[in-house]
């Protein structure tokens, strides 16, 4: 039997009477990269939201490592190990990348409600800190204003800081969308580097990337699973081929 | 900042009442440390509170009684009046921590206006009249606060007056260093990008909590010390107008910056007692003023001055 990491059972969200996740049952296996996609307004980024509690479910259970996590407020679900990235970048601008990437490695430590401390003692955090931004080649932009960084950047300071807390899995809300082939590509790499020991939920547009990464992938419509498997199995679908990628018709 | 800023400063601030009327810089610090312990709220975290006047009024009352009533010494009055502060700053940042943006800064003001109507109702706060007299008294049963040195013919509170600097040195540096925390970091995370924090497994609002305590409890501090100064508790110190006074100094000066609410305090102070002769037009002058800051200076005026400046000050 696999090892499920993540599952959620009949999670449903509405508003207002619009049902924007609809009786999911979604399992993600320890270990693997699993991709979510669909077009737009199916329900991921809701989705995302749910599993870590920046939403309410309208019904239904998430379950993390066999765990009933439903009640649960999103930041103990971090401390769980379910670290999420946004749709939007998710920086702090006016904060410099090696504070970002410190801000994340300081929650550990215990030190945070230490108002009487001066910062300095956060300098001993900065060669993990300056390791994480060279994994994403981002040493030498480390003591630049964040909000400056090219957009491409500031995504791969993200995984960095998300990095930073070794979750044990990782929520990556569509890491690639608005970059240019390049970035595309270092970002892939990124993911795929990120995946050692860990595993990663990932909504992604770009089908590319989804091809080279995901070891499973579950197609959403309209807030319920239209389709799972291996990318291979899924992308022959013919009620995916329909709903998400209808030009494959013309 | 550098060393040898903080030195002359402190050196300035030790001279100064042999130049300027000490009354005038002795209201001017319990100000700018009121807007300092604001801006901690508002520059740090980016929560705008418009009920701050609640905190500093209150500890002004509480000092007040103490000191007049229960004989204890300026410093333990001071003392108690902080502790009160930071207690109703608990009370108060509980219930409107969970809120946010604008629906944050009306329950402060309405909870505020709770603390008004009580100033003005119990029976030992003197009602429309204030507690006046407060005695200014012995600090820690040695110096006479009261005791006035002539200086080249001049009469000089310089007792009062170093008490009052030093308080506020305290309260300053207790500020500063809060901002420039393990703690204070956090704080900024959470201005900067609250869902970002959150998801990285801060609970947010139990750092909008501590920081909105350690804010009352500085606007208190600041709220006790005028009260020994002006020997006077009243009604305008729990005011919204106090409020917004507050909320004023730290925009004209520069929402956090290192010396924005001590500009901002030092405007707002001077242009009150040189314009005091006009009467209620005061009010118009310092809103038009601020209307032209707003539009010029988006940044308050030190926030402009170090954008030119690229540096912060
Ligand atoms: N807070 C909200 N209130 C009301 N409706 C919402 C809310 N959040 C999302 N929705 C609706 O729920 C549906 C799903 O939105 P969601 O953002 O999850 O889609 P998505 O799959 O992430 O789309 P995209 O690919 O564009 O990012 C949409 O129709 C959206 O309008
Ligand atoms: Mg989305």
């Amino acid at each position: 039997m696999a090892d499920f990491i993540l599952e959620t059972k009949k999670l449903s969200k509405e508003f207002k009477g619009f049902s924007a996740v609809n009786d999911l049952n979604l399992q993600v296996e320890r270990g693997h990269i699993h991709a979510l996609i669909g077009p737009n307004g199916a329900g991921k980024t809701t989705i995302f939201n749910l599993l870590t509690k920046f939403l309410t479910p309208t019904t239904g259970t998430i379950l993390f490592n066999g765990i009933d996590v439903t009640r649960e407020k999103p930041a103990d679900i971090a401390l769980r190990g379910v670290i999420r990235s946004f749709q939007i970048s998710a920086v702090f601008p006016n904060l410099t990348p090696l504070e970002n990437v410190r801000l994340a490695l300081q929650r550990p430590t215990g030190t945070s409600y230490q108002f009487w401390k001066s910062d300095r003692c956060l300098r001993k955090l900065d060669d993990r800190a300056m390791e994480l931004l060279a994994s994403v080649g981002l040493e030498a932009h480390s003591h630049e204003v964040t909000g400056e960084l090219a957009y491409g950047r500031k995504r791969a300071l993200e995984i960095a800081t998300t990095l930073a807390l070794e979750p044990e899995l990782m929520l990556l809300d569509e890491p690639t969308q608005g970059m240019g082939a390049e970035d595309v590509e270092k970002i892939t790499a990124l993911v795929k580097q990120a995946s050692a020991n860990r595993t990663i939920l990932m909504v992604e547009h770009n089908l590319k990337v989804v091809a080279s990464l995901a070891d499973r992938i579950t197609v959403l419509q309209r807030g319920a699973i239209l389709a799972e498997g291996i990318y291979a199995e899924v992308s022959k679908d013919p009620r995916v081929l329909e709903a998400y990628m209808g030009r494959a018709h013309e | 900042m550098n060393r040898f800023v903080w030195i002359a400063l402190f050196i300035l601030g030790l001279l100064v009442p042999l130049v300027v009327y000490p009354v005038f810089m002795m209201k001017l610090l319990c100000f700018a440390l009121f807007a300092f312990a604001f801006d901690l709220l508002l520059g740090y975290t980016g929560l705008l509170s418009f009920g701050h006047a609640a905190f500093f009024g209150s500890a002004s009352y509480v000092t007040g009684h103490l000191v007049k009533n229960s004989g204890l010494t300026p410093e333990l009055g001071v003392l108690a009046g902080t502790l009160f502060a930071g207690v109703l700053g608990y009370v108060v940042g509980s219930l409107a921590i969970r809120r946010q943006g604008i629906y944050f800064a009306m329950v402060t003001l309405a909870l505020a206006q709770i603390v008004y109507f009580v100033a003005l109702k119990a029976p030992f706060t003197g009602g429309e009249d204030g507690l006046q007299g407060i005695p200014r008294g012995v600090l820690f049963g040695l110096i006479d606060l009261n005791r006035v040195y002539s200086v080249g013919g001049h009469p000089l509170a310089l007792n009062l007056y170093y008490f009052v600097f030093a308080v506020f040195c305290l309260g300053f540096w207790i500020i500063h260093r809060t901002i420039h925390s393990p703690f204070g970091q956090v704080l900024k995370a959470i201005r900067e990008n609250e869902p970002r924090a959150i998801s990285l497994g801060y609970k947010v609002d139990r750092f909008k909590l501590m920081a909105f305590v350690i804010s009352a409890a500085m606007a208190g501090m600041a709220g006790a010390t005028k009260s020994l100064v002006f020997q006077l508790a009243s009604l305008t110190d729990v005011s919204w107008h106090t409020s917004g006074e507050v909320v004023l100094m730290t925009l004209l000066g520069g929402v956090g910056t290192v010396f924005g609410p001590l500009v901002g305090a030092f405007t707002v102070v001077t242009l009150q007692s040189e314009l005091s002769s006009v009467g209620s037009w005061i009010t118009v002058i310092i809103g038009s003023i601020f209307m032209v800051c707003v539009l010029v200076f988006r940044r308050g005026m030190v926030g402009e001055l170090a954008r030119l400046l690229k540096r912060p000050l």
